[in-house]
């Protein structure tokens, strides 16, 4: 707008500038320009998923004939133990998740973004996992992690042999491995979005709270993190969903196991839909997730505005 | 001597930190590159690395032909997403209308479904479509599941783009489609290649989508071709290693060239 006004005087810019607003209906682009990507994901997303919903109502086991069943795999849900088990540990994994993934996503965000001369290498070496596929998480930690794998042997090595686990066969300790997994993989994606927040920090209001004399923890607190809500918010809400939504990482990593020890909603609806032919009380099992993201997205969305309007 | 001293600890420090991340990466190719036959520890320091195991990987597994699929099923989804997106963006940013709200609300919803149960429907589809197997049933399931983010990043970018470009064009007698190409696609640069980014390493490593419609079929991905080859060998570690390594080395490669523009895209397109 600035380089028409320079053009000519005042009045002249104004009244082209309303000719422009007229103009602008006419200008408005053409719907169809959506119509390529519209269609394309209704018909390879929406109409595939909604079809899947509606076998949540029936009895398929994913060929052949499907009959009507009313509620009962919903109610048949509320009486599987292993879905409560999923449910639990999806919502563990979630909220430890998003915890430590911010936690230790600022702690390193903080330690990188430094003029140091090694930094900038550090933040892409952390970064790097996050780009790299779930198979990597699959072989690479199945060997690092396998009862007379690196982690055990280093564990011996350094005279910590009483500590050594079966870290992935141990029902108890297998999710938590399978959340230092998750941490190691993703961590970087928190830390490089925290950078971003942290770049929007002023300068001078960390020098002006330095001049009076707050030290560096009180600085980070009362100065730093206010100024980085919003990257707090996009933060706990991605990690959140992704801790709820994760797949194919536990799918490769554990395959769910030992025993359920490590199944979560998404690999159970999996399990029951593909693999035991279980396709409508799998169907039924993916609503109650796509209800509980749903849910947790709007109320993270709701809480997290709710905070930094206060 | 008391900062230099704080500025060394703090550039150790950061170094440790590095290398616990890289660890497991470490692990992995040291084993990748041990010569067969040694009977030391799977821990044991590679003092004298061959490539025999990544040799005997690229030729066993099949990674040169599965690396081409790989790479024409990147690119190929890329371009669709650019495209398709690039194209509904406009629209979706400069329109007010109620249809372009619940356009807009119909990809958000895409967000947030879980994409596995689509699969089992979608499977049906492509068998009687005959795409079955070939690299164009993966295509076409990327270029649908990526577009709810490429959509939402693209229309972001452009709603921040002054009308005024669009105007000018216009008056200069520009149709819808001449002023989306010769204006706004020079404009969406920056916001194409994010998504360019972010879209590449997605279907690169994509796991899932490539198992159920390409399993035994003559074209393999990379990470699908490792998983078939490492399903054979029995915990044979240093092989499974090697074309492990052999997969990701593109996207390696990729990560170390462009590094700043990773880390850029991935930071604004996930902002946004």
């Amino acid at each position: 707008m600035s380089e028409m006004v320079s053009g000519g005087d005042v009045v002249g810019a104004r009244l082209r500038a309303a000719s422009m607003r007229r103009r602008r209906r006419s200008l408005v682009a053409p719907a169809w320009f959506v119509l390529p990507a519209a269609l394309v994901f209704a018909a390879v997303v929406l109409w595939p998923s909604v079809r899947s919903l509606r076998y949540a109502f029936t009895d398929w086991s994913g060929v052949g004939p499907a009959h009507s069943v009313g509620l009962s795999n919903f109610k048949a849900l509320g009486s599987d133990p292993q879905a409560k088990a999923a449910l639990e540990h999806t919502v563990l994994i979630a909220v430890v998740f998003t915890t430590l993934a911010n936690l230790l996503g600022l702690g390193l965000a903080l330690a990188v973004e430094t003029r140091r001369r090694l930094a900038s290498l550090v933040k892409a070496v952390i970064f790097l996992p996050a780009v790299l596929t779930p198979l990597i998480t699959a072989y690479l930690w199945q060997f690092i992690l396998s009862p007379d794998g690196s982690l055990n042997r280093l564990l011996s090595d350094v005279g910590l042999g009483s500590l050594q686990q079966p870290w992935l066969g141990e029902p108890g300790l297998a999710l938590w491995s399978v959340l230092v997994v998750l941490l190691w993989q993703f961590v970087g994606f928190n830390m490089i979005l925290y950078v971003a927040g942290l770049k929007t920090v002023p300068a001078e209001l960390i020098e002006a709270a330095q001049l009076d004399g707050a030290g560096r923890l009180r600085r980070l607190w009362h100065v730093v993190l206010p100024q980085l809500a919003p990257a707090i918010t996009i933060n706990v809400f991605l990690s959140a969903i992704f801790g709820l939504r994760v797949f194919e990482q536990i799918l490769v990593l554990t395959g769910g196991g030992p025993g359920y020890a490590t199944q979560t909603l998404s690999t159970l609806v999996y399990v029951r839909a593909f693999q035991e032919g279980q396709f409508g009380y799998g169907a039924a099992m993916s609503m109650v997730l796509t209800g509980l993201v749903a849910i947790a997205a709007l109320a993270l969305y709701a809480g997290l505005a709710r905070m930094r309007r206060a | 001597m008391r900062a230099r001293v704080g500025n060394v600890a703090g550039e150790v420090g950061l170094l440790l930190l590095a290398l616990v991340f890289l660890a497991p990466l470490l692990v992995g190719i040291n084993l990748a590159l041990r010569a067969p036959g040694l009977t030391t520890s799977y821990d044991a320091l590679t003092t004298h690395p061959v490539l025999s195991e990544f040799t005997a990987a690229w030729r066993q597994a099949g990674m040169g032909s599965a690396i081409l699929t790989s790479l024409l099923i990147t690119g190929s989804s890329v371009l669709g997403v650019l495209v398709f997106a690039g194209l509904g963006a406009y629209p979706l940013a400069r329109s007010t209308a109620r249809w372009s709200k619940v356009t807009f609300g119909a990809f958000a919803t895409g967000l947030l479904l879980p994409f596995q149960l689509a699969l089992v429907p979608l499977f049906e589809t492509m068998r009687s479509a005959h795409l079955l197997g070939t690299p164009w049933s993966v295509v076409i399931y990327e270029i649908a599941v990526n577009l709810p983010a490429a959509v939402f990043i693209l229309t972001g970018f452009l709603r921040g783009v002054p009308v005024e470009y669009e105007e000018a064009a216009a008056l200069d007698g520009a149709g819808p489609f001449g002023t989306w190409w010769r204006v706004l696609v020079p404009l969406m640069l920056p916001a194409f290649g994010t998504v360019a980014i972010i879209v590449a390493v997605i279907v690169w490593n994509d796991f899932l989508t490539p198992l159920l419609f390409l399993s035994g079929a003559a074209s393999q991905t990379a990470p699908l071709a490792v998983y078939t080859f490492a399903g054979q060998l029995a915990q044979n570690y240093p092989l499974i290693f090697a074309s492990l390594f052999i997969a990701i080395s593109p996207l390696l490669i990729f990560f170390v060239v462009m590094q700043r523009h990773v880390i850029r895209g991935f930071a604004g397109g996930l902002k946004g």
